[in-house]
């Protein structure tokens, strides 16, 4: 019974992921499929995926996810003109063949109903997993921790970006901010931070001016729906 | 419920299903890979119901490299899309259509 409510639960929110407009709204819906699936990894007696499935996919995987979607942009939805005409229908007619295809195969196997993990996980599950991962899995254990490495050095790589002008230094800096006052009257000082109420505080709740008006320039600009500006680190 | 494989490997379809129209109808850089990371937790429901359904904790451990597999990609695929939003200043899979930029 259990099983049928997560599964109803997944199968929404897994269409949510497909129907979100808004970036945000799909990372959500994941979410919601992922810890369902965490619970159901826990009605089939594997408590270390439970757990594991709830820190490193829901807890950092997903988070990667929103941090990049706060920095791509919160706005951006899909979309609607299609670039190559008819693709959209022809991608849901044949998708929904492949799942048609995938439910008729798996109905007509004859599939063994389950024998339990209550012998293999003898001793606690971490323990049993822990003596194939060491014994049997080993090479790919290895191979898997190297990927890692090679996966952040990448991701290092891709993101850095060369400098190409001379670095300022802070009495460059300065003499720019004093010129900029002279020239323009722009204000000498720091930005202005976001404002700290009653009931708002966070990085995008405006400062007020005196007058009782909101400064634009006290919410970081990606934020507020603009990009960093360049020389800026994102 | 709980014992029948069937139930649980047709829910790992569906999941999959999903996920692959969703890879061929979205627009948003982003939200393919949400789906491409959807198909992988379909996959790693299979594999941990068969392994119930043998007996032993193979399938655990395959599902546990899918899930590090599935970390450094995202990883990786993450920064791509970082990337080409710098020097595009969009996240659309339908802009990057001319090998030259």
């Amino acid at each position: 019974m259990s099983f049928v409510i997560l599964a109803s639960i997944m199968v929404i929110a897994a269409l949510g992921l497909l129907f979100a407009r808004k970036p945000v709204h799909a990372a959500l819906s994941l979410a919601v499929v992922m810890i369902g699936l965490a619970m159901v990894y826990a009605m089939l007696e594997a408590p270390f995926l439970f757990a594991v499935q709830i820190v490193v996919y829901t807890g950092a995987i997903l988070m990667l996810f929103l941090f990049v979607i706060m920095l791509v942009g919160v706005d951006t939805s899909d979309k609607l003109k299609e670039t190559i005409a008819g693709q959209k229908v022809l991608a849901v007619s044949l998708g929904v063949g492949l799942g048609a295809t995938l439910i008729a195969g798996i109905g007509q196997a004859s599939i063994a109903t389950m024998r339990g993990l209550a012998s293999a996980n003898e001793g606690g599950n971490v323990q049993r997993l822990a003596d194939l991962l060491f014994s049997r899995y080993v090479i790919a254990f290895e191979a898997t921790s190297a990927l890692l490495i090679t996966a952040a050095i990448g991701a290092m790589v891709l993101a850095h970006r060369e400098r190409i002008d001379p670095k300022q230094s802070q009495t460059d800096l300065a003499q720019q901010r004093v010129a900029d006052y002279a020239k323009s009257g722009k204000h000498l000082g720091p930005l202005p931070p976001p404002g700290t109420f009653a009931r708002h505080n966070s990085n995008d709740t405006p400062a007020l001016l005196p007058d009782g008006s909101q400064s634009t320039k006290s919410v970081p600009a990606i934020l507020a729906g603009g990009r960093t500006e360049e020389g800026e680190d994102a | 419920m709980t014992d029948n494989t069937t139930a649980y490997v047709i829910l790992s379809a569906i999941l999959f299903t999903i996920g692959t129209i969703g890879v061929l109808t979205r627009r948003n850089a982003i939200v393919v890979f949400m789906c491409v990371e959807l198909m992988l937790n379909a996959a790693n429901l299979a594999l941990v119901a068969f392994s119930r359904m043998h007996g032993n904790l193979d399938g655990q451990v395959t599902a546990f490299f899918v899930m590090v597999v599935a970390a450094a990609e995202v990883v990786v695929g993450l920064a791509i899309i970082m990337t080409i939003f710098r020097t595009r200043n969009t996240a659309s899979v339908d802009e990057p259509r001319m090998l030259k930029w």
